[in-house]
């Protein structure tokens, strides 16, 4: 996958964050190309979420750069780097939760078509709005809990929701922060089938402790311990790199 | 302008902000352990002084006014934790703002149906009342001075209580993890209520010390208490240290403001216009200092959590 | 369409109520209750604005009075000056004052609109206590201003010697003056209510239940709430201006923080986020004002117990009581 004629849709370079005299990410570089599944995995307190949150702005970065689409995201907050094209889900739901399924979709329709500085004419009468929204749930498969306040959804319909909400932002690179987490084998089964499609529509950076998904889907995997990223390859150079079954598979992945 | 005169009002300032380290103090312990925005904090300051004020006349000793200042606070504190205040630890701030507003409400109204609208006047202790003579040949009050080196003090005392004892090791672990001191088997209910009642009773204190300097009356505590929202804020709030620095700062800076703009006005405006100028500007100098702080550091001079 | 819900019954009586008060009180020729309904319509306007900052977008501002008051103020300095024939100021062109309540309440929305943008600018970058707090400390720096500024009466206020004229009605009967803040007072519910449903309004109400979701699908929660609270700060200025006209008088006690704590309260009583919950906020402190004032002159004593009974035990107000919804969605 990784051809060298060909631009990343997101390049990091030697990027870094210190809290105090921890070093959550200590000189990661990693790319992400049109059409792939980059997953990134380690163990627990790997800097995994210290990244993700660099990406999309959360946190800003001490030294490093991270390019998107030939630009340089530094100095960009987390709503301008949404709004350049970053999909992003959260590691735990992040959504309005009083507002329903529709209204959480329906908010990232109307942050993607155009102004939220419309005063006047009502959403629920936007049909655009409308639809657009319910063509993404539709597309994750919860067009029937569309009304269901958000906060009364279970924990899976959440995950499926976040989903939605990244779908409508109509992103150039996806950033699905453990997207698998709790949501039951078959869930995770469905959303295996989904994001391998996905694909497609923009890659996706897919940080996931799976690893039957992340074997299923990757078409490469990078390894993040303490903060270094130890190993990147297909599944089978990082099933078969000593390095990495030392320092990860051996303990984590009999 | 003399040079002694200069001292005097600098000397006024950090007595000023010596009085409200004493009452933010207390605010920021409360909010840095138990997350609570406290707008009665004032209240309990007026209770104080009513307290020393009433015992002190009728006893005729300002001391035991004083020690009086200090019961009625803490026990008004402690009361008020147990009825109204615990039940809001859990609440967001809206709640908070208003529980405490309608307990403002409450403590004012009662005071004057006691002891009525006209305010009650406490006389400084013969003891410390008269001119000190300061090295440089100028005089300052006594009682003044007094307060400086009480709060000085109290200011040490507390340092030692929250760094070297059982209850300030305590306060510390509640400030960072609550589940964690709870599952240490502290009772932290009763922590609480200790904490609460400790702040009450510097904003007491501070109230019977500043009762006889000013008058003791009902609602005394606000302007006082909205200042002492401005030295937290500035200090960063949860943090003594910052309330300290934020205090002395602030008592310093309105003080010299009141001081000095009027005279540096009349450089260029006839006196009258330059007066009101520059009393308007002294009023809103502190003001202009929090936001000046804010925009260089949102969260204080010394951020307390992260 | 507007569903008949219980709740939307409930405003309509409650809107119909206030309307008819001033009526029945010229037909039993008791003048002083068409003034207390004003003040009710007026006090929530207030509420109204201050229920789009804090009812929708969740922001607790503890300072809503700096615009009640700047409002007041922007009523008595132009008036006073018209009567004085004496411009406001000459340089670098000459502004004079006026009585015509239209261009007072315009310069009103826009002085209290200029003053929130500013106040904003600082303390939306913070949030939680720190933006109540500063929030507050603004409006008591303004207090203190307007208290030392001796140009405009200082402590002692302004008064304003005649009623500012409005085209066409005869200002100085109450009943007409009435319904000029009831109708001011119904258009801000409207434009309220038209808010709230609308794209902005999405984006503010998410800003209060999750603002890191709204950064992620890229709406700024900064700018959707300093105009929330720019247009909250507009309204309850406006709020002002007509208080002015009504006690012909201003003083700097309209930006103590009684003021701003007594705005909150509007709110609340009612129940924070609905539409009419000002207005029963208003008329509940109005009449518990008027039934314990006249009882005793520490009716603050129990407001006091009243208010801290409905915070601790009736979280949605009285709206809420009666719907038995604790938020209306």
């Amino acid at each position: 996958m990784s051809d060298e004629n060909r631009v990343p849709v997101l390049r990091i370079t030697n990027l870094y964050k210190s809290f105090g005299a921890l070093k959550a990410t200590d000189g990661v570089s990693l790319d992400l190309y049109e059409g792939e599944i980059h997953a990134l995995i380690g163990p627990n307190g790997a800097g995994k979420s210290t990244l993700i949150k660099q990406i999309s702005g959360d946190y800003p970065s001490d030294k490093g750069s991270i390019e998107f689409l030939g630009k340089d995201l530094a100095g960009l907050g987390v709503a301008d780097r949404a709004q350049a094209g970053l999909g992003r889900t959260f590691q735990i739901s992040s959504l309005a939760l009083e507002f329903s399924a529709l209204r959480n979709v329906m908010l990232a329709v109307q942050a993607k078509s155009g102004s939220s500085f419309r005063f006047f004419k009502p959403v629920m009468k936007d049909q655009a709005l409308i639809d657009g929204a319910m063509a993404k749930l539709e597309q994750v498969g919860l067009e029937s809990r569309a009304d269901i306040p958000a906060a009364e959804l279970s924990h899976g319909e959440r995950r499926q929701l976040e989903i939605a909400i990244a779908l409508a932002l109509k992103p150039k690179a996806f950033l699905l922060d453990e997207p698998m987490a709790g949501m039951g084998p078959e869930g995770s089964v469905k959303l295996t089938r989904f994001l391998d499609k996905l694909r497609h529509k923009a890659p996706i950076l897919l940080v996931e402790h799976d690893m039957d998904a992340v074997f299923a889907l990757a078409d490469r995997i990078s390894v993040l311990v303490y903060g270094q990223v130890v190993a990147t390859g297909s599944v089978e150079e990082i099933r078969n790199n000593p390095v990495v079954r030392e320092a990860y598979l051996g303990t984590e992945v009999v | 302008m003399t040079s002694a005169l200069f001292i005097e009002q600098l000397l006024n300032g950090l007595q000023f902000g010596v009085m409200l380290f004493l009452m933010a103090a207390g605010l920021t312990l409360v909010f840095g352990v138990m997350g609570l925005i406290n707008l009665a904090h004032g209240a309990l300051y007026m209770v104080g002084a009513f307290a020393c004020a009433t015992v002190a006349n009728f006893t005729g000793s300002f001391w035991l006014g004083l020690a009086a200042s200090i019961v009625a606070a803490a026990t008004a504190g402690a009361i008020v934790e147990l009825v109204v205040i615990r039940r809001l630890y859990k609440r967001d701030h809206l709640d908070q703002v208003l529980a405490t507003f309608a307990l403002i409400l409450i403590f004012s109204e009662g005071t004057r149906w006691v002891f009525g609208s006209f305010p009650l006047y406490l006389n400084v202790p013969d003891l410390l009342s008269g001119p000190v003579m300061l090295p440089g040949g100028i005089q300052y009050s006594l009682y003044r001075l007094a307060i400086i080196v009480i709060g000085g003090l109290v200011a040490l005392g507390l340092y030692f209580l929250i760094a070297k004892t059982r209850l300030g090791i305590r306060i510390r672990a509640g400030e960072s993890d609550r589940e964690m001191i709870a599952a240490l088997g502290v009772d932290i209910r009763l922590l609480y209520t200790i904490v609460f009642a400790l702040g009450a009773a510097l904003a007491g204190f501070a109230g019977a010390l500043v009762g006889a300097i000013q008058s003791v009356q009902v609602g005394m505590g606000e302007p006082v208490l909205i200042l002492a929202f401005v030295v937290i804020v500035i200090g960063g709030i949860g943090s003594i240290k910052g309330a300290l620095v934020g205090a002395i700062l602030v008592g310093i800076v309105d003080t010299m403001g009141r001081f000095l703009l009027p005279m540096f006005f009349q450089l260029f405006m006839e006196n009258a216009q330059a007066n009101s100028v520059g009393s308007a500007l002294a009023s809103m100098s502190i003001y202009i200092l929090m936001a000046l702080v804010l925009i260089f550091k949102p969260k204080g001079l010394f951020p307390a959590h992260g | 369409m507007v569903k008949l819900t219980k709740e939307n019954s409930l405003n309509a009586l409650v809107a119909m109520t206030l309307l008819v008060v001033p009526f029945i009180a010229l037909a039993i020729d008791e003048p002083f209750y068409i003034t207390l309904a004003t003040r009710v319509a007026i006090f929530a306007l207030a509420g109204v604005g201050l229920n789009l900052a804090l009812g929708l977008g969740g922001l607790v501002s503890f300072g809503h009075a700096a615009f009640f008051g700047l409002g007041g103020y922007a009523a008595g300095i132009l008036a006073s000056h018209a009567l004085n024939y004496e411009p406001i100021f000459t340089v670098p062109f000459e502004v004079n004052g006026t009585t015509e309540m239209l261009i007072i309440w315009l310069v009103a929305i826009l002085v209290s609109g200029l003053a929130a943008l500013f106040i904003g600018l600082f303390s939306l970058r913070t949030t939680g206590v720190y933006f109540i707090m500063i929030t507050l400390a603004f409006a008591q720096m303004i207090y203190y201003f307007a208290i030392s500024w001796p140009a405009y009466g200082g402590e002692d206020g302004l008064s304003i010697y005649v009623r500012n004229k409005f085209p066409g009605v005869n200002t100085l009967d109450p009943l007409s003056f009435f319904l000029i803040a009831f109708c001011v007072l119904m258009l801000a519910v409207l434009l309220v209510f038209v808010l709230k449903n609308s794209r902005f309004g999405a984006a503010l109400q998410a800003a209060r239940q999750n603002d890191e979701r709204l950064s992620a699908v890229g709406i700024h929660p900064f700018n959707i709430r300093l105009t929330a609270f720019v247009v909250s700060a507009m309204i309850t200025g406006l709020a002002g201006a007509l208080y002015a006209d009504l006690n012909r008088f201003v003083s700097p006690n309209m930006f103590s923080w009684h003021t701003s704590g007594e705005i909150m309260i509007f709110v609340i009583l009612g129940g924070v986020g609905r539409m009419f919950g000002p207005i029963v906020g208003a008329a509940l402190f109005i009449l518990f004002e008027f039934v314990f004032g006249g009882l005793t002159e520490h009716w603050m004593l129990f407001l006091g117990l009243v208010l801290l009974v409905v915070v601790l035990f009736a979280r949605g107000g009285l709206i809420g009581f009666i719907t038995g919804k604790v938020r209306h969605e």
